[in-house]
């Protein structure tokens, strides 16, 4: 797992639009020179936000990220709470759940 | 000449971006609210405006994060999102070159900012600029503080960069307006999205707007993240304001708009 690199492609995707151009076009030429797992490729590549989310990348980033990806806000979310359904608490970072994720509003 | 207004609002991305998901009557009252702080921003002939604002990733990463960085650019860009899910267009919002350079050397003289000629805006400022300046032919200079990637600065260092702020707008010629946004309470871009906590907020506020010094900066970061969430870290920029202005606050608006993230803030300080 190296959450430092799967943020910092999304860092560079979320405001360089020649990347998004490109990771659109070719997700993989995208990715070629980050450090990421074949794991990690295939979250960014098939747009697991769920994954993202459970694995510790800041909410921020995977918010602007969902946004690129043209997520409409509930789609996002219930992404989210897909992840936790499927794996459970957020393994690290700022943006763990609380309450199981009730409280919010859609 | 002097800083000549401040003022704090909520940036919440959902304040544009899902305006016709939240209930009318709140949204058209924080809309009328924003308005009302774009008139009294506009009376004060501000020749540039600082917006002191929490910074997203936009500009920066974990590979250098500033605490503190100014922005001396001559353009901006905005937003970074996509503009309709944001809901503003993208757009070019003019900066302040030579004023920020002389406010950033000021600056320093006491909190060693970072600067940048770059700069990338995303909904924490664009939401803020959409209402205050909505033609963008208003100087723009950012000031975003690390909220997002700790280590976080210490609140007692946000207060003398909003000192420092201060001090620096009153030794340039030019009329300067200063704009805080930031928190309070809530829990972003989690399921949790529209989690408030309704009674810290005004607790806040309060302390706000008796410009309470130790009150202000009383709070542990383990208490904000467990009482009002990550997005409480926020306050940073709230507090910046505070310690610029030096005067009493009134709040203008303040209701808990849950489809918005945020309970909704406009207000203003008076400078002394």
């Amino acid at each position: 797992m190296s959450l430092y690199g799967v943020q910092k492609i999304l860092y560079r995707i979320n405001r360089d639009r020649e990347l998004q151009d490109q990771f659109k076009a070719d997700a993989d030429a995208a990715m070629a020179g980050f450090p990421l797992t074949d794991e990690e490729r295939g979250w960014l590549r098939d747009g697991e936000i769920g994954e993202l989310y459970i694995h510790g990348v800041n909410g921020q980033i995977l918010m602007h990220f969902a946004a690129f990806l043209g997520l409409e806000w509930n789609e996002y979310i219930d992404a989210m709470k897909d992840g936790l359904a499927q794996h459970g608490q957020v393994k690290g970072g700022l943006y763990k759940v609380v309450d199981g994720g009730s409280g919010g509003a859609v | 000449m002097a800083l000549v207004f401040a003022g704090i609002c909520s940036h919440a991305p959902g304040i544009t971006g899902r305006a016709d998901r939240a209930d009318p009557e709140l949204k058209d009252g924080l809309y009328a609210a924003m308005d009302r702080l774009r008139l009294a921003m506009e009376a004060s002939k501000p020749d540039a405006l600082i917006v002191i604002a929490a910074e997203h990733f936009a500009n920066f990463f974990m590979d250098n994060m500033p605490a503190y960085a100014i922005g001396m650019g001559e353009e901006y860009e905005g937003p970074i999102e996509d503009p309709d899910w944001l809901n503003i267009p993208h757009t070019k919002i003019p900066g302040a070159p030579d004023i920020g350079k002389r406010i950033v050397s000021e600056v320093m003289q006491t909190v060693d900012t970072a600067y940048a000629e770059e700069w990338k805006m995303d909904h924490g400022i664009m939401v803020p600029l959409h209402f205050l300046t909505p033609r963008y032919d208003m100087k723009v200079i950012p000031a975003n503080i690390n909220c997002q990637g700790p280590p976080l600065t210490p609140l007692h260092r946000a207060w003398a960069f909003g000192e420092a702020i201060r001090r620096a707008a009153d030794a340039v010629p030019e009329r300067i307006a200063v704009v805080g946004t930031g928190g309070i309470s809530h829990w972003p871009a989690t399921p949790n999205s529209g989690k408030i906590n309704e009674a810290w907020d005004r607790d806040y506020l309060d302390r706000w707007t008796r410009n309470d010094r130790e009150a202000l900066s009383a709070y542990t970061d383990e208490e904000t993240l467990r009482d009002a969430g990550q997005g409480g870290f926020e306050i940073r920029t709230f507090n910046a304001v505070a310690a610029a202005a030096g005067g009493q606050g009134d709040i203008w608006y303040m209701q808990p708009i849950p489809i918005f993230a945020v309970s909704c803030t406009v207000g203003v300080m008076d400078i002394v």
